[in-house]
């Protein structure tokens, strides 16, 4: 009698336990649900804002050359200092030849990037049979125009609280209407430095600096850190000295990165004088800071290489240097490769450490060596971050979704590393 | 362009001439074998007796090179700076700082933020000078070193030298040079916030530094300016770590350890395959692009939801960096419990199931207080990451320090203040610049601190089930 009752105890309980199992089970997929919700919820949200980034407004205009404006073009100095802007506003006043006052010729000519006369400029450099001539060349609106043909500028709204006046949105939109305006590609975001003009800023600049400071941090870490690793793994005899590397390794890793930014600028900068804000600096801070990844990769990936090669090796009569190059690191290298590339992809996303040694000054010229000023990529989407402007928004997110795409691209390639070398013993 | 190399150029010569030592260590080597009557009287094979003379070409040569770099405009500074005329020399030091730059500018050809006088320009033009002397000179000596040493190794090649072991002995030389990187790495993190630390606990004691209560760094810039004194209390900024981590920790701990659970527990191979890749993307994301996030989607939200319930919820809350911060955990902390989880031996789930209990029960009374030490352990880890992150709270969380555990209120972190402090110009003996460093020390000394538990607690729980 007594056991049955027992049973009928477990039983009694065996919903209300099946619906806990049935909860928990429900917390579990929750869980990584809403991971992979923020995580979609990210993604939207910056390429809902920056995709517009990749177009830009542009407006007609029909300049003519007029070799009295521009005064003295024979030489390539000369064009350099012409009076360029003076043709500009001279195109569009004959655009808008009602537009008499003083104060509307600011308005009218507020609607064109002040980086428009440069554009005109360079296509005299390029040409400069054009002087004396009328051609139509297109040119960058300002940002507040170009915010108001993406819509980002509400023409509903009252004229004090938009950024553009009533006159300037009736010459918008004769300009439509008779499409002298448009929305092309923007290849100045892919091309220029930064700029304090949304319109004419690009990433290009920060682009080549990222590109420096990697190529500092893996000429340096990849061969040093396969080498730690070597020695580690192969050569060293398990005593306190190893013991103490190991450690150190450890921790390295896990070691905030602003306090390697402070590493830097105590050691590098101050004490060595190196140059601040330069490529060079911040890859050998880099470097410092991938190290331990690449070092912790590359002894997983000898590890994973089977003793009975190492013995094979010896066996034939290869010394102890001998097996490990020639038959454990070719084994081990996509191993080691695949750690790196996400040692790199980690370092090229890193901005805080970057933000120490100077690579946060605003640069407009483009970098073309390791010791030249410049920024990286993650460091100019927080410096435009940081802008009010309404233009450098979707810029921001534009350079996010570069980034990103950078970082993708890189992972897949370890992943595809990894599928295509990986040996199972 | 001066006619002198510039040091790209010179590290390709080096590795040139380091090519050439190589193939004329071989042909040297080939050469002596005939000499003696062929190949097999040779010790070592030949590309051991080229390697040797590139090694001997190529290392001298490096380290000439880079000691040089590393100290060329440091001396060259001290030069300048000494012909520079006396009123500037005596200037204090920040200001003589600024006119350094100034005279780098000048030398790089960059716009210039002072009036250029003339004996600045001296300097300038001096400093040139001494910089084209430097590398000139370099060139010089590094490509003679180079030939030298190819010479000196063509000497003495000859049948009985030993190559392969030289070269093997220098190799491991090497090796064992490139893993002891790691310690002087932390020596130099540690030797240069701990100086930089102590000369600002010399202005500041350590005492008011530990236990104020006010955080404002900004120093008078006449004695007499009223308010903003300089005061160095890090409680307050401590606190706002505290609270911005805690925040991270309450979104990723729960969130991270249920989804670890789920994928180690209940997914099948598929549905693992494929979620486990998609939370580590979460771990890849730069933290730049997280802190804008929070700063343009997130903050304004919860401002705006605040608003709807009556709040008063500031643009620069706690919340938005630490919920933010969170979902950027979320993935260290899973995958650390997964591995935790799976590392739990089978025989105790078996067990567990042969006394009736149901998944979920054998998970939460078995398999949790198994992994446990470990799981404390990947927390641990996760907190000092979260104390560490700088990006999300520079773009979304405050710059002022106020002492308070509500989340909706703007509060101040370490890292914050570390940036602040140290972004733009610095001058270096201010209690201001050098208070980073303190706040670094400090950040470091805890964040190793919660290493060395979470990894002593893992190894011994490894160890558990071993």
């Amino acid at each position: 009698m007594s056991e049955t009752s027992n049973i009928d105890i477990v039983k009694k309980g065996l919903g209300k336990r099946y619906r806990a199992e049935k909860r928990f089970r429900i917390y579990g997929i929750c869980a990584i649900a809403s991971s992979l919700i923020f995580l979609a919820f990210l993604f939207i949200s910056i390429g809902s804002n920056g995709y517009t980034a990749f177009q830009q407004t542009f407006i007609r205009l029909t300049v003519h050359f007029d070799p009295e404006i521009l005064g003295d073009t024979t030489n390539r100095e000369s064009i350099a200092s012409a009076n360029f802007p003076s043709i500009v506003k001279q195109s569009l006043s004959m655009m808008f030849p009602e537009v008499t006052s003083r104060s509307d010729k600011r308005l009218l000519n507020a609607l064109i990037s002040s980086g428009a006369s440069y554009n005109v400029r360079d296509i005299v450099i390029e040409n400069p049979n054009c002087i004396g001539k009328t051609m139509q060349v297109w040119v960058p609106a300002d940002d507040d125009v170009d915010m108001l043909i993406k819509g980002h500028i509400n023409r509903e709204a009252q004229e004090g609280e938009r950024r553009l006046n009533d006159k300037q949105l009736g010459w918008i939109e004769q300009l439509e209407k008779d499409g002298n305006l448009k929305k092309r590609f923007n290849m100045t975001f892919f091309t220029a430095g930064d700029s304090r003009e949304p319109e004419l800023a690009g990433i290009w600049g920060a682009v080549s600096g990222s590109f420096f400071t990697m190529i500092v941090t893996l000429v340096l870490s990849f061969p040093i850190g396969v080498a730690a690793a070597i020695y580690l793994e192969e050569f060293a005899k398990k005593n306190r000295w190893t013991d103490i590397i190991e450690v150190n390794i450890n921790n390295l890793a896990a070691v905030p990165s602003i306090v390697f930014g402070l590493l830097g600028l105590a050691v590098f900068l101050n004490f060595f004088g190196m140059p601040r804000s330069a490529p060079l600096v911040g890859g050998l801070v880099m470097t410092l800071m991938t190290l331990p990844v690449i070092i912790i990769a590359s002894r997983a990936a000898l590890k994973s290489v089977p003793p009975s090669i190492r013995e094979a090796a010896l066996g034939v009569g290869a010394s102890q240097v001998q097996m490990v190059f020639h038959h454990v690191l070719p084994l081990a290298l996509p191993g080691m490769l695949t750690g790196a590339i996400i040692g790199m992809a980690r370092a090229l996303g890193e901005t805080a450490p970057l933000l120490m040694i100077g690579m946060v000054a605003f640069i407009v010229d483009i970098p073309s060596g390791f010791t030249d000023p410049s920024t990286a990529l993650p460091v100019q989407i927080f410096l435009w971050a940081d802008s009010p402007e309404r233009g450098f928004l979707e810029k921001t997110s534009a350079a996010i979704m570069v980034l990103l795409t950078f970082l993708i691209a890189m992972n897949a390639l370890a992943v595809i590393l990894r599928k295509k070398f990986e040996k199972r013993w | 362009m001066d006619a002198n190399m510039n040091p790209t150029m010179l590290l390709f010569t080096i590795l040139l001439l380091s090519v050439m030592g190589f193939i004329m260590g071989r042909k040297r080597s080939y050469a002596v074998a005939n000499q003696v009557g062929g190949m097999s009287n040779l010790h070592s094979r030949p590309t051991y007796y080229g390697s040797l003379t590139a090694l001997w070409c190529a290392i001298p040569t490096l380290i000439i090179f880079s000691f040089w770099l590393l100290f060329e405009s440091r001396i060259i500074t001290d030069l300048v700076i000494a012909t520079l005329p006396d009123q500037l020399q005596n200037l204090p030091a920040d200001r003589l700082n600024l006119i350094v730059n100034d005279i780098r500018n000048m030398v790089n050809g960059n716009i210039v933020s002072s009036e250029p006088n003339p004996s600045m320009l001296a300097a300038a033009e001096h400093y040139r000078k001494l910089n084209s002397l430097s590398h000139a000179s370099l060139t010089v000596i590094v490509i003679a070193v180079a030939i030298g040493a190819i010479l000196v190794i063509q000497k003495t090649i000859h049948p009985k030298l030993r190559a392969r072991n030289h070269v093997e002995q220098v190799i491991k030389y090497i090796l064992i040079a490139c893993s002891t990187i790691a310690i002087f790495t932390t020596i130099g993190i540690v030797l240069s916030v701990l100086y930089e630390a102590i000369r600002f606990f010399r202005i500041v004691p350590l005492s008011e530094f530990l236990t104020g209560l006010e955080w404002s760094p900004q120093m008078a810039i006449r004695a007499d300016q009223v308010g903003s004194s300089g005061s160095f209390g890090v409680i307050p900024v401590f606190m706002g770590t505290m609270l911005i981590s805690a925040i991270a920790m309450c979104v990723s701990v729960p969130i991270g350890l249920m989804s670890a659970i789920y994928l180690s527990e209940y997914a099948n191979r598929t549905f693992r395959s494929v979620a486990k890749p998609l939370l580590e993307i979460l771990a890849g994301i730069p933290t730049v692009v997280y802190g804008f996030f929070a700063a343009l989607t997130v903050a304004p939200m919860i401002r705006n939801s605040g608003g709807v319930l009556g709040l008063d919820v500031s643009s620069e809350s706690a919340l938005a960096a630490g919920l933010v911060m969170g979902i950027m955990i979320i993935p260290f902390v899973s995958s650390l419990s997964d591995d935790v989880i799976n590392a739990v031996p089978q025989s105790l789930r078996d067990g567990a199931y042969a006394l009736g209990a149901t998944q979920s029960e054998t998970i939460r009374h078995v398999v949790i207080p198994a992994a446990l030490p470990g799981i404390v352990g990947s927390v641990l880890l996760a907190v000092s990451r979260a104390i560490g992150e700088t990006m999300i709270v520079v773009m979304a969380a405050g710059m002022s320090a106020n002492l308070t555990l509500n989340p909706l209120k703007t509060v101040t972190t370490v890292t914050v203040q570390i940036v602040a402090l140290l972004v733009g110009d610095q001058e270096f003996d201010s209690p201001k610049t050098l208070a980073a460093f303190a706040l670094g020390l400090m950040l470091f000394v805890v964040t190793l601190i919660l290493n060395v538990i979470a990894l002593v607690v893992v190894r011994k729980y490894r160890e558990q089930y071993e």
